[in-house]
């Protein structure tokens, strides 16, 4: 051994009777077994955690220049955009982030659904998971403010309402969001601190909590078998490869794929046509006139469709919570013991095949106006969307299920 | 190699090939980030030069400009302080300005294009506090050889009336002076002395 490599293994030792840095390598990467046979659904845990960091370092950068006030904010972003040098570019990569961050979770919590990865053992990681998205949701609104566009404050004049419309305290919790009678300043400010500073705490909390139980249960995979059944004398599954360096490389490339894509919206559609960025957002805030069309980024559009679609308003807002959380019940309603797609009877394939149709359909709907067709179309999409889940326990139990394999295949 | 064996030169190669690709990638992603911070162009319209007209300072007076955010002293010396400043006592540090504080233009005994007017950052070279104006006439216990000049509040360092250090004082040089040019005998451009003439 050479005296530089003495001198590593040294330092190495030193640190590990002092912190547990080679226990938490081996523990999360190097001797955390994963199963042979991820497919490309995999890579999407991975990417999220990659835009997560792309979203708090150009958030960073962009709190360098922006300002938190009703009466600067606007010009601030125009002056990262024109005046700041590369201001321009990490905006972009921060807008074109937030469309990305939720391409990936929705990829991820379809993946999810598919293999059944939300069934027991774990049902913990899917619940963590779930606060991840809804935090991911709530840090997308109050960001959406601070450019303090027409939409920025439109936007959150309508979804603040929402909170309005709960029966006795709506009012006044609507009034203690906003800190004002209406969408103002003190609203701005607010929504700066907790967009900046608690959500992502709290993202950064629930990420590392969702991957220590992840890595606590072991991963599920495309066939729902649990590897850890299967062990050689070590006590190594026998179906599973050390994360490092077999997935470490492979969601290397999966991410460089991905970080060529999103350089591309970046440099060429930052836009995206109105679906990452809307026009009426370039038009500053102005709390006496409503944009003509107003619609939230298409990453939400499938529960505003459900709030249109209920003739109640109440009603609609209800649905709309429901929607988004019943997601939590799944470990719970699915009865099948199967957990993959692939030997799951035709009964959950069909309601899987339908609920997937109608939350990419609702997601249409939400971006259109809502004429009386389109609204009973999202009416009978809205319906199928609320059996998949609700039917979920019947078609599950009778499901005709095909054997599983004991080993991956 | 056999079936079961893993080929560790192949794998080097790629995971060299990787590294140098990906550090070489995240170096340029780097680049926004790290330039991102440097002025802006507001900053640099802000800090452009600034023009300042002279005619309305008289001989001991001094007026306070600010050139790129920083305060910037003028000063109209007297005959007498301009003689006194020709022969500056063993107590100056640098009377021929030697080292490098200043354009060439001003590199003089005066520290000036014309010897009236100092033209000088109002900054001392020690941790950049501003210096108080202390003309000889006015109330100070600097002792009976002030002659004028200026004092440090931060930290104790004088100055004479040509912004040179005194010796045995924490400032390590004379106060910086600021490029700048005459347009007319009585308007001075701050910050910019391109085609200027000594």
């Amino acid at each position: 051994m050479n005296t530089a490599a003495r001198y590593f293994f040294a330092l190495r030792d030193w640190v590990d009777d002092r912190f547990p840095m080679t226990q938490l390598w081996n523990e999360h990467a190097a001797r955390y077994y994963a199963p042979k046979n991820f497919n490309f659904w995999y890579v999407f845990g991975v990417i999220s955690m990659v835009v997560l960091a792309n979203q708090i370092l150009t958030g960073i950068w962009l709190t360098m220049n922006y300002k938190p006030d009703a009466t600067q904010a606007f010009a601030s972003v125009e002056y990262i955009m024109r005046d700041v040098p590369w201001g321009w570019v990490i905006r972009y990569l921060h807008s074109t982030g937030s469309s990305a961050f939720f391409f990936a979770v929705y990829l991820h919590m379809y993946r999810g659904l598919v293999y059944g990865s939300y069934k027991k053992p774990r049902e913990l990681i899917w619940i963590i998971g779930m606060f991840i998205y809804l935090t991911l949701m709530g840090e997308a609104f109050l960001g959406y403010l601070l450019p303090w566009g027409q939409m920025s404050f439109w936007g959150a004049q309508v979804i603040i309402s929402l909170f309005g419309t709960i029966p006795v305290i709506g009012e006044g919790l609507a009034l203690w969001i906003r800190g004002d009678y209406v969408v103002s300043d003190v609203t701005l400010n607010r929504f700066f601190s907790l967009h900046v500073v608690a959500f992502p705490l709290l993202l950064c909390a629930l990420s590392g909590a969702h991957i220590l139980a992840l890595h606590h249960v072991g991963s599920n995979n495309p066939d729902g078998v649990e590897i850890k059944k299967h062990k050689d004398e070590k006590g190594v599954p026998l179906d599973g490869i050390p994360f490092h360096p077999y997935y470490t490389v492979k969601d290397l490339v999966a991410v460089l794929i991905f970080a060529i894509g999103f350089a591309w919206v970046v440099f060429y559609a930052p836009g995206m046509g109105g679906y990452f960025l809307e026009a009426a957002n370039f038009v500053p805030a102005d709390p006496l006139k409503t944009p003509e069309h107003i619609q939230p980024l298409w990453y939400f559009t499938t529960y505003y469709a459900i709030l249109r679609a209920i003739p109640h308003q109440l009603g609609g807002v209800v649905a709309m919570f429901l929607a988004s959380s019943l997601f939590f019940l799944l470990p719970w309603l699915d009865r099948s013991p199967v957990k993959s797609f692939r030997y799951r009877g035709w009964k959950y394939r069909t309601a899987l095949i339908a609920f997937v149709i109608s939350f990419l359909s609702l997601g249409w709907l939400g971006m259109q106006l809502a004429t009386p067709l389109y609204t009973w179309i999202a009416r009978f999409f809205t319906v199928i969307y609320f059996l998949f889940f609700l039917l979920m326990p019947f078609y599950t139990s009778t499901d005709n299920d095909k054997p599983v394999p004991e080993r991956v295949k | 190699m056999n079936d079961g064996g893993i080929d560790t030169t192949r794998r080097r190669l790629l995971t060299t090939a990787a590294t140098i690709v990906g550090g070489v990638g995240a170096a340029a992603a780097s680049v926004p980030f790290i330039a991102s911070m440097t002025p802006s162009a507001k900053t640099k319209a802000i800090g452009a030069p600034v023009e300042v007209d002279l005619s309305d300072l008289q001989p001991g007076q001094r007026k306070i400009i600010q050139w790129q955010g920083k305060p910037v002293f003028i000063l109209r010396r007297t005959a007498e302080s301009l003689e006194q400043l020709a022969n500056p006592g063993p107590q100056v540090r640098d009377p021929q300005s030697e080292e490098n504080q200043q354009p060439e233009y001003a590199r003089n005994i005066y520290r000036s294009i014309k010897p009236e007017y100092l033209i000088m950052l109002g900054l001392c070279t020690h941790l950049g506090c501003s210096p108080t104006f202390v003309a000889e006439e006015d109330e100070h216990d600097l002792g009976p050889e002030w002659k004028g000049g200026f004092f440090c509040p931060c930290h104790g360092s004088l100055f004479d009336l040509a912004g040179r250090v005194h010796k045995n004082f924490p400032a390590p040089s004379n106060i910086i002076i600021p490029p700048h040019k005459y347009l007319t005998d009585t308007r001075v451009l701050v910050g910019d002395d391109s085609e200027a003439t000594s």
